[in-house]
């Protein structure tokens, strides 16, 4: 799936995550910041990885504002943005 | 199934979705509805079908409060997300018509095609929240054969009666004996409106004893902090299942000793009464089955 816009999901509640996507050039990056990050940090990585890897999403710029989300709502809030940003100009 | 207590949990809140299955309830509503904002809907169902997914739900019945059929096409949009999930119910919102459950039937029965489960699988439980929804209230009680129970709710229906509701619910009284009368002559179940003031534990508990005296199944809770109660007032207490027991063996030993008329404590024991106790035996059978005592 192409990244056309910048797209956000989630919030900074307990228990969420925040997900903010936008366009890039090349490449995927990923900046993760959890409050969990040094118990959870691989997991949290991997979860964020499989979600892209199953939407073929190959360029993106993603920012991750984890406040200790269980793994489904990360790959849920992860899902949420890529098909937001996704979609075409309404 | 067991339908004492039904919780709504808000499907767009993490915080509350993830404790779904320790707080008590027979079932949990995951709601698509009025607890989310019409551009969080697509947020809200990726996130109850990833938690769903994950989450092991056991012993506890999955209810998903879809969008109303009147929502442009959120409602599907709701099925085509929620149904591979095999949730257990459907919950759709201000049915006034027995179309409206034909029409979410038919839709459910293709999704379930599509995801290989079998047909019919998956219930439906109409909400009946408007005047013309309790006044056609049979007619959609026996719309359809996935029709579980009818849930009454209360806040939309007297928004529509345009009255006040009050803490003991007078303004209610037609309408729940209107939908329990439905809900029974159609042979399903009826599931009571919940009891909003959160901080009013004995309104809870009256309200809960007021609905299971007119015939409902069950009622509806907005807070975890209502189940507990909920599900004592459902409960059958110690002893009416030692009653129910009794009344059993005294039939089956009239019958050994071919008499045609049973009595117990000096009462007739007549099918009313050998209905009842199997009702509640059948009950005292589920409880044991979920694992939790009889009368909490």
């Amino acid at each position: 799936m192409e990244i056309k816009k910048k797209a956000v999901a989630g919030t900074m509640e307990s228990s969420d995550v925040f997900v903010d996507i936008a366009p890039s050039e090349e490449g995927l990056y990923i900046d993760i910041q959890s409050v969990v990050y040094n118990q959870f940090g691989e997991q949290i990585k991997k979860a964020v990885h499989e979600t892209f890897r199953q939407f073929q999403v190959e360029r993106a710029k993603v920012t991750l504002n984890d406040r200790g989300a269980l793994d489904c709502t990360i790959r849920a809030r992860v899902e949420t943005a890529i098909k937001r940003a996704g979609r075409e100009e309404e | 199934m067991l339908l004492r207590s039904l919780l709504f949990l808000p499907g767009n809140n993490p915080n509350m979705l993830a404790n779904g299955d320790i707080l008590g309830a027979d079932g949990i509503i995951f709601d698509l509805e009025d607890a989310v904002a019409p551009d969080e809907k697509d947020a809200a169902r990726i996130l109850v079908r990833s938690c769903l997914k994950q989450m092991k739900l056991i012993g506890v019945t999955t209810i998903i409060r879809i969008n109303s059929l009147d929502s442009y096409d959120y409602w599907k949009e709701d099925l085509d997300e929620l149904i591979p999930c095999r949730p257990d119910i459907i919950l759709i919102p201000k049915v006034n018509d027995p179309k409206e459950v034909i029409i979410a039937s038919e839709y459910i029965a293709e999704l379930e095609l599509i995801s290989g489960i079998e047909k019919g699988r998956i219930r439906i439980m109409p909400l009946i929240e408007t005047a013309l929804g309790v006044e056609n209230a049979f007619a959609i009680a026996s719309a359809d054969q996935r029709n579980i129970a009818l849930f009454l709710g209360a806040e939309d229906l007297t928004a529509d009666m345009r009255c006040q509701r009050t803490t003991e619910g007078t303004e209610i009284f037609y309408a729940r004996n209107r939908v329990v009368m439905a809900a029974r002559a159609a042979g399903i179940e009826a599931i009571d409106t919940p009891f909003t003031d959160i901080n009013d534990e004995n309104g809870n508990y009256q309200d809960a004893v007021t609905a299971k005296m007119i015939g409902f199944s069950g009622k509806a809770n907005i807070t975890p902090r209502h189940v507990k109660t909920v599900n004592q007032v459902f409960s059958p207490t110690a002893e009416e299942i030692e009653y129910a027991h009794e009344v059993l063996f005294a039939i089956e030993k009239a019958k050994e000793q071919g008499k045609g008329a049973v009595s117990l404590y000096g009462k007739m024991i007549d099918k009313p009464i050998v209905l009842r106790a199997e009702q509640v035996l059948a009950m005292e059978e589920a409880l044991i089955r979920k694992g939790s005592a009889c009368y909490e």
